[in-house]
Parts: C-alpha cells; structure tokens; sequence
C-alpha cells in the first residue's frame, strides 16, 4: 500500500514541500497526496512530474483530491 | 469528475495573464489611475481606509474600484470553475498582523510587489531596491519554510462565512454608488474624497471596475502570484508564477514605452522616494510578510473570493495596517520616510521574525 500524505486543510507551498519530502526521503515507488484545493492539486501535479515522477491518477471525493504519483 | 482542464494552470496560461495585467495596469493610467499605480493593492487598500476615515491623509481617500473588482471576479470565477471552498481558521489572528506589517513595510517602500513590478516597467530605478527587498524579504521567508514553519490546517466552513469579504467589497461599491465623489468636496456622505494628489486620481468607475473583475478572474484561474513567483524560484527552481510575473513586467515596460510613460530615473519619479535603503528594507518586510502568509496581497485577494477567510483576515490586516501607517506617521512620502517609519519597521521584522520562528508546529 503506497504511503499516503495528507496535505489537507493545508496552502501551498506546504503540500508541495510535503510531497517534495516524500520524493526525496527515496523509500516509496508510489505516493498518494490528498489536498482540497485545486490551487494544490496542480502544484503538486506539476512538481512531482518536474522530479521526473508521473501522475498515476487523479480523483475527487466531497471536495477532497487524491493524487497517485509514481516514480519513474 | 466532469470538470474542464484548466487552460490557465499551463505555462502558458500564466503568461498570458502577466501580460494582460501588463497591458491593462499602465491603460488605467493613462486613463486617470496615479503615475506607475495602474495597480498597486496595497496602494489601493490604503485609500480605501482613508475614504473610510480609518486615516485622515486627505491625498489617499477613494475606494478603489479594482480591488473591490480584484475579489468578485475571484468569486465569479471560483463559482463558474467549482472551486468557491469557504474556509478558515489557520492562525487567522496571526495572518491580520502579518497583513497590517506587510502594509506597512510596503507604505515606507511606496507600492506593493505589483506597483514595484509597475515602477520598474516605468522606468522608476527605485523599484530596483524594492524588488531586491522583495526577493530578500522572500528569502527570509523561505529559510522559516524549509525549518517547518506554518500556520497550520484550515477547517471547512460555512458558505456565507466565505461570503464576507465579497460582501464587504459590495457594499464599499454600494457606498460609491449612494455616495458618489462630489467636484470640489472632501466629502460625500460617508465617504472622504481625495481633491488633490493620487488619492484624487483615478481612472473612470467601470473602467477601473471592469479592469478589476476581468484580473481578478482571470488571476483566480492562473494563480497569479507575484510573491510565489520568488518562492518558488527560491524554493523550488519552479518558474512557473515567475514567468507571470516576468511577463508582466516586460509587457507593461513596452506598453508604457508606447504611451510615452517610460520615464528612466530615480529623482522625481511619481509617489516614490530615493532612500534606497528604507526602499529596501521596506519591500523586505513586505516580503517577508506575505511569504508567511502565503500569498502577495493581490492573492489574497483573489483566495478571499474563492471563499478563504484567512485570507481575508490578511486583507482586512492590510486595510487596518494602511489606516495605522498614515495616522502614525509610518508612511513615506515623495520626501522620504515618515517620521516613525524606521521604528515600526524594526517592530516588524521583530514581529515577523518572532512569528516565523515561533510557530513550526509539527503538521499532525
């Protein structure tokens, strides 16, 4: 199971920088970020794939954002 | 999911928006808006508190048709895209003094991030100082950022919660209306009117108000953000806001070249001072300032119509800071700085500093 960061109730940059963690600390293939905002949902989109990580899906549940991002 | 990709998340799509606001702010003055102000929020706010008598600098007084613009087109555009999100409670009392400091650092500079970008673009060597006040006031903020700094979780709220700085800044356009500026008074109803210097200034109403609402729209798709801009270069190497920001200021640089408003100086430039130091550090607190509250006061703006009411708790820091600056004698003018302009920026960076070393409470 991919490890989840809850980025929640949180503005940018705070999401990204969590996100960015996750890539950096290097022990998961497979992140899932949850954010509410769109604002968030594209900076986190769009810094994951500028690490060379791709967007594996996105989906939305009563206002909540569940991005799936992969490495490689 | 059923909604459309948004075209303005894209590099792009953020450019396109830099130039427009590029295109748009130096049009208003030449349509009547104050030299190298065809947009500056924090300007604008400041003469918004003294139409309300929050200051009695009789030079600043007139509610600003743009700002009030800024944030219904927000709120137009979060409504038609489903992105209106009422929400608050992130150390809202923190992010009102971080507002009322990042009005005051930007009264001893002259202008907020976007009258620096405007100044530059009009030729106003001073702005240089402010811009690298900006980035350093940025940086600060940055280093608090990497140390785990923030203001923590917002929690979901009512909807008419996320309606009150909309609300607000409909009834400051009602009280324009009811009390419309009156040739020669200082006063009209309830409202003060500036008769001389850059509070008398202003493009024609629903030019300033249209201009208003198609920024803040169109800022509300883009996430146009002139601090993020430096945060995230400095943070990230991410030039995606950068190059909004960069866009706007090339464009407003040619478009004022063409209107024959490019004026290259540091003496005499309109509503600036050439203390370069106090430029500086004044944009530095502003800087600083806004980089903890996440977001320049014009996207602060532009969350307060998407329903974020700690932003509009930022906005309301502002307006308040503005109406404390011009009664304290904080503010600069075309002379040089106020009186106790040196002080309360010292009182700031201390205030800034002690926020943010203070609260980097581990995110549960």
């Amino acid at each position: 199971m991919a490890k989840t960061i809850d980025a929640r109730g949180l503005s940018c940059p705070q999401p990204v920088l969590m996100t960015l963690d996750g890539i950096k600390a290097g022990n998961d293939d497979e992140l899932i970020v949850l954010v509410d905002s769109d604002a968030s949902k594209e900076n986190v989109s769009r810094a994951a794939t500028s690490k060379g990580w791709t967007l594996a899906g996105i989906s939305e549940e009563s206002g909540v954002y569940r991005i799936a991002i992969r490495k490689g | 999911m059923g909604k459309m990709k948004n075209i303005f998340a894209g590099s792009w799509g953020i450019i396109g928006v830099g130039i427009g606001i590029g295109i748009l702010a130096p049009l208003l003055q030449k349509l009547g808006n104050p030299g190298n102000m065809g947009i500056c929020v924090a300007c604008f706010e400041r003469d918004i508190a003294g139409a309300l008598g929050l200051h009695r600098a009789d030079v600043v007084q007139y509610i600003r048709p743009e700002i009030i613009g800024f944030v219904l087109g927000s709120l137009l555009a979060a409504y038609l895209f489903k992105e209106f999100r009422p929400r608050l409670g992130s150390a809202p009392i923190v992010r009102f003094f971080l507002g009322v400091f990042a009005m005051i650092g930007a009264l001893v500079f002259l202008g907020c991030p976007w009258r620096a970008a405007l100044r530059l673009a009009g030729g106003d060597g001073n702005a240089i100082l402010g811009l690298l006040g900006l980035v350093f006031g940025v940086w600060i903020g940055t280093l608090f950022l990497k140390g785990g700094y923030n203001l923590g979780r917002t929690q979901k709220t009512h909807t008419a919660a996320g309606w009150m700085l909309p609300l607000l800044m409909a009834g400051l356009l009602g009280l324009l209306f009811v009390f419309p500026p009156i040739a020669g008074e200082a006063k009209s109803g309830v409202l003060f009117y500036s008769l001389k210097g850059p509070g008398s200034m202003h493009a024609p109403l629903f030019i300033s108000l249209g201009v208003g609402l198609l920024i803040g729209f169109l800022a509300q798709r883009s996430r146009f953000c002139t601090m993020g801009a430096i945060r995230d270069f400095v943070l990230f190497r991410q030039t995606h806001l950068l190059s909004g920001f960069v866009a706007l200021i090339v464009t407003a640089w040619i478009v004022n070249f063409l209107l024959g408003q490019f004026k290259p100086g540091f003496e005499g430039q309109p509503v600036a001072h050439t203390m370069q130091l106090w430029n500086f550090l004044g944009m530095a607190l502003s800087g600083l300032a806004f980089c903890l509250a996440g977001g320049c006061p014009g996207r602060q703006l532009f969350l307060s119509g998407e329903g974020d009411g700690d932003a509009a708790v930022f906005v309301m820091g502002m307006i308040v800071g503005a109406g404390i600056a011009h009664n304290f004698g904080l503010a600069s003018s075309p002379a040089g700085v106020g009186p106790y302009g040196i002080p309360a920026l010292i009182i700031g960076f201390g205030v800034c500093l002690f926020i943010g070393f203070t609260m980097r409470q581990k995110i549960a």
